[in-house]
């Protein structure tokens, strides 16, 4: 890449409420540069009305040859979802 | 097999998405850079005979609307880029591939934009058969450009409408501003036919793509689908279709045509079309009159950018 010029990660907030959404990537060579260029490349429809953008290099991924093991302990736990326990007939709103 | 070549076959056949920190095999990965970067490459070199209308549009409605539609193809170009970047080509990559020719652009883009109505044409026709196309990459197995394909259809509708629009205002305005739209159609008919690339016997990297499903629907089908929806639409302007052997087949549920002048295509793809040193040469000269701004955006956020650099 050239000198100084940076990938930056783009995130829109469609309505206020809802969770900001990854939408794609602008490049820029700094805070304000992005933000400009995030604004013109994915928000030219009235898309949302936050957005934020983060340097590509500081976002941190869990590596693909992990993933098996490293999500395991949220697998085999059933009795985290509500569907494992059994309510006594005629008791409501549980 | 191992597990990681397995689990992309699995992607592939349950029709899930490839994403970029997935395994993938080196000649997927290289078919999709060439094919993700000649399409963004279009798109920005698809801006230039547009803007050779942007100063001399009959009224100010008319230029908001080219302006609007110029950006949104400057828009979908960094979108593709971005994808391809996902795949490990740099953008400076992309661009020194594209001014050695090693990287090529939609053919279409190598001829001229004569006159007003040829941004009826370009927005009818050559939106029109992008459109067929990239509705159909909406489906492809890459998850990046997937996305992006589903965001770019979304816009390009109006650039087809647009595009009509102008058709219909000369097609029924004066005969001098007809004959000029049927002068557009003549000159773009046969060109957009050829964006969808060649035959599919002929064509070198379908098969493996079809089985990959980065392509999902083959050259000659998609140009067929074109076909079918344009020459009604041509009925209506009260234009001719500049080809004899345009019928309607009832028996096949098609609409026939001559064969195609894959001379002229193969000759333009090679570099021999009306406009294709023009067109890298305003790209080059774009790159490199802009140097100084992104050697001073560099130097500018040395000095501001301390805590993120």
């Amino acid at each position: 890449m050239e000198s100084g010029d940076k990938v930056w990660e783009v995130f829109i907030q469609k309505k206020p409420g809802l969770a900001f959404k990854h939408v794609g990537s602008c490049h820029a060579y700094d805070k304000k540069m992005a933000i400009q260029n995030a604004r013109d490349l994915y928000t030219r429809r009235g898309e949302g009305r936050a957005l934020w953008v983060v340097p590509a290099d500081a976002i941190v991924a869990v590596p693909l040859d992990d993933s098996e093991a490293f999500f395991d302990p949220g697998d085999d736990k059933v009795y985290r979802h509500a569907t494992f326990y059994k309510t006594p007939d005629g008791v409501k709103y549980l | 097999m191992d597990k990681f070549e397995k689990a992309f076959n699995d992607i592939i056949e349950k029709d899930l998405k490839v994403e970029p920190r997935d395994w993938m095999p080196e000649k997927y990965r290289k078919t999709l850079i060439r094919q993700v970067s000649q399409h963004a490459h279009s798109e920005i070199i698809g801006m230039q005979p547009e803007g050779n209308w942007l100063l001399r549009a009959p009224s100010l409605r008319s230029k908001q609307v080219l302006l609007a539609k110029i950006q949104d193809e400057a828009g979908h170009g960094l979108y593709l880029y971005s994808v391809a970047e996902t795949l490990g080509i740099s953008r400076q990559e992309m661009n020194a591939q594209l001014h050695s020719g090693e990287a090529k652009y939609s053919s279409i883009f190598n001829y001229p934009t004569l006159t007003w109505a040829d941004m009826g044409a370009v927005g009818w026709l050559v939106d029109g058969s992008a459109i067929v196309n990239q509705v159909s990459l909406q489906r492809t197995s890459y998850g990046p450009y997937a996305r992006g394909m589903v965001r770019i259809c979304k816009e390009e509708s109006f650039h087809q409408r647009q595009g009509y629009e102008i058709m219909v205002k000369m097609a029924f305005g004066t005969p001098e501003q007809k004959e000029m739209a049927q002068d557009a159609l003549n000159r773009f008919w046969e060109p957009s036919l050829m964006m969808f690339g060649p035959h599919d016997a002929d064509s070198a990297h379908s098969s493996q793509s079809m089985a990959w499903k980065i392509k999902r629907e083959s050259n000659d089908h998609l140009r067929q689908r074109f076909i079918d929806r344009t020459v009604p639409q041509a009925e209506y302007l009260g234009l001719t279709i500049p080809d004899p052997n345009i019928k309607w087949n009832e028996e096949t549920g098609h609409y026939d045509h001559s064969p195609f002048n894959w001379d002229e295509f193969w000759n333009v793809v090679n570099g021999n079309g009306p406009c294709n040193q023009e067109r890298l040469d305003h790209h080059k000269k774009a790159l490199s009159d802009n140097t100084w701004v992104r050697e001073a955006a560099a130097a500018y956020a040395v000095k501001t950018e301390n805590v993120v650099a």
